[in-house]
């Protein structure tokens, strides 16, 4: 039998070299020993995507998306479909799940400095993730057809409009109508279920491919490669499989006691994962007291808000997330973890996520003279941590980075 | 952003500010599981409300399964205008006239009672005050000039204040029935998943403990 099993596999392993894939990204993949608690969410954020993936077939499966049914549909969904209710929850759940993964998984990389060469295109392509990630969430989110979906896509579509002189004509384009109607929601179906997907997947195989290419960074920003023993494998290394599989099942598990809790017990998030005016649907002609874009993108809608000028708010808003990109370029400091930077490094990395959240929390609310001026604070504190990096970075003293990682 | 509200202020002519601002809401009690409570507030429901309040997502069959009653008790107390125990409940009024009558049609109630909250929709109802500016000559604390007539104002004087807000409290509580009708079974479900989860998270720590004492 053992026989048979082999030359099958030999066989397959001549035409298609999956033993040899398998080899290295997996088994032979040297990962640092080093990783803390911080590297969890790059593999749940694989978890979640395939959650979302495989609870979007089997929505789709069910969900009409028209807008006479699609609000039927969800309610067909959640009461007659057996656990309908449980794919849909998990699936909106899951859609907060990864923002908050991919967000930790970020403020990780900006921590320890993962970006720093030569791991540039690393965190390019998993930016790019994080874009297509948001244009996913704000196409998947007009699906429900409630009125918080309408008029959120209203508002954020009428953004365009702010573009000078191609901007009505941009906005018309996507909408394909002159509000947002059936013809705009079947669009962003296909462009929800069908063309982000693609694109996502392709960005995160690229993602994982730049990685083993240059080797994993660690807590403390040293490079395992350059210490290796006699057979070429890196002193401070382990194998991806079976070390790092085995602790990724823990934080698997973990994950999905508060993932579940959510599902079962809060699905509605307290208003920010299912939010109360979409439980009406959507009607052009009645608009909701106070719209607010789902909490992932609160942030960014506070610095829209922030700016009084609506093309300086559009602009404002493209530049916090445009910043992000050109981070390893920024940062000039000789060291990669927080742990070696100096203190301005680190008092900036603190506002900086003071900032964000902040700025998140007031995204959610409707604004007030004293609100605006916190955001405008708060907006500037955003971008200083980026305009000012190149500076304090080389301005600092640094810590001397160990030889070898600390455990 | 001045551009953005007064687009949304042109396209949106019947604002409603369905939650009331600065009005304080009462606390309702609501218990998924207290199917008395529950039936209470059905047999209220259909008998005050779905005159004019379609509840389409809620079917008859659903009602009777969930709340622990014969499907002949249902036919005989909730269904007027159809026979079929699998169908949903349809108000009988005309929407065309509704709106003639009332000036907006009566919203849909399957999904009222997560739309705007249960405390919201029980200080709604208990919340008519007399108004003689008003065409039915009542107005609302919590939403402020609705359309919707006092159509409790005979149970109220019949039951006194306080009985009368147990029955509303009904009322709300099968509101929130209908609105998520999966919650005790989800929760039940919820219970088991996370157990089996934390019972799990047992031999994978242990493996993983296993694995990495060759590492340490």
């Amino acid at each position: 039998m053992k026989q048979i099993v082999d030359s099958v596999m030999d066989w397959v392993e001549v035409r298609i070299p999956v033993a040899k894939l398998y080899d290295e990204h997996m088994a032979n993949y040297y990962a640092p020993k080093n990783f803390n608690f911080w590297y969890y969410f790059g593999s749940l954020a694989l978890f979640v995507l395939v959650n979302q993936l495989l609870t979007g077939i089997w929505l789709t499966m069910y969900y009409t998306p028209s807008g006479e049914e699609a609000f039927n549909s969800i309610e067909y969904i959640m009461r007659d479909v057996e656990y309908g209710w449980l794919l849909r929850y998990m699936h909106s759940t899951g859609a907060t799940a990864f923002f908050i993964v991919i967000y930790l998984h970020m403020f990780r990389g900006m921590m320890y400095g993962s970006y720093k060469s030569p791991r540039e295109l690393v965190w390019l392509f998993g930016m790019g993730i994080y874009g297509v990630l948001m244009g996913e969430a704000f196409f998947g989110y007009l699906l429900p057809w409630g009125q918080m979906s309408y008029w959120g896509a209203q508002v954020i579509l009428s953004l365009v409009g702010a573009v000078p002189i191609v901007g009505d004509d941009i906005s018309l384009w996507v909408r394909g109508d002159y509000v947002i109607s059936g013809v705009t929601l079947n669009r962003f179906f296909a462009l929800h279920v069908v063309a982000l997907p693609i694109v996502l997947l392709g960005l995160i195989v690229m993602h994982l491919f730049a990685l083993h290419e240059v080797g994993s960074s660690n807590p403390d920003g040293v490079e395992i490669k350059e210490k290796k023993d006699s057979e070429g494998v890196p002193l401070d290394g382990i194998p991806f499989h079976p070390y790092y599989t085995v602790k990724d099942i823990v934080g698997v598990v973990v994950f999905l006691v508060v993932f579940c809790a959510v599902i079962f017990f809060f699905p509605e998030g307290g208003g920010l994962i299912l939010e109360g005016p979409n439980f009406e649907p959507s009607s052009p002609l009645k608009t909701p007291e106070h719209i607010a874009p789902v909490w992932y993108f609160t942030p960014y809608y506070s610095v829209l808000r922030a700016v009084p000028n609506k093309l300086g708010g559009v602009i404002a808003m493209g530049g916090a997330i445009a910043f992000l990109f050109v981070l390893p370029w920024l940062d000039r400091s000789p060291v990669k973890s927080i742990r070696y930077k100096g203190w301005m490094s680190k008092v900036a990395l603190a506002s900086f996520v003071v900032s964000f959240f902040v700025l998140g929390y007031l995204g959610t609310q409707p604004t007030s003279e004293l609100k605006l001026l916190a955001a405008q604070i708060f907006t500037a504190i955003y971008f200083l941590f980026f305009l000012l990096m190149p500076f304090y970075t080389t301005m600092e003293t640094t810590k001397p980075v160990p030889e070898r990682v600390t455990e | 952003m001045k551009k953005i509200l007064v687009f949304l202020l042109m396209v949106g002519p019947g604002l409603v500010l369905a939650s009331g601002g600065d009005v304080k809401l009462e606390h309702a009690q609501i218990d998924a599981r207290d199917l008395e409570s529950l039936k209470r507030g059905a047999d209220m429901f259909y008998s005050q409300c779905v005159g004019c309040h379609s509840t389409k997502y809620v079917r008859y069959e659903r009602i009777a399964k969930d709340l622990n009653l014969s499907e002949a008790y249902v036919k005989e107390n909730y269904m007027y205008n159809t026979e079929v125990i699998g169908s949903t409940a349809l108000s009988s009024m005309p929407a065309d006239l509704a709106k003639k009558w009332f000036g907006t049609p009566p919203p849909d109630m399957s999904l009222e009672a997560r739309l705007n909250g249960n405390d919201w929709l029980y200080s709604y109802l208990i919340g008519f005050y007399e108004d003689d500016s008003r065409p039915f000559g009542y107005n609302n604390h919590v939403f402020k000039d609705v359309g919707m007539p006092n159509v409790l104002a005979g149970l109220k004087a019949d039951l006194g204040e306080e009985k009368f807000k147990a029955a509303v409290n009904d009322l709300t509580n099968y509101m929130a029935y209908m609105a998520d009708p999966v919650k005790v079974e989800r929760e039940e479900l919820g219970t088991k998943v996370i157990i089996f989860l934390l019972i799990l998270l047992i031999p994978a720590y242990l493996l993983k403990v296993e694995y990495w004492k060759d590492v340490h």
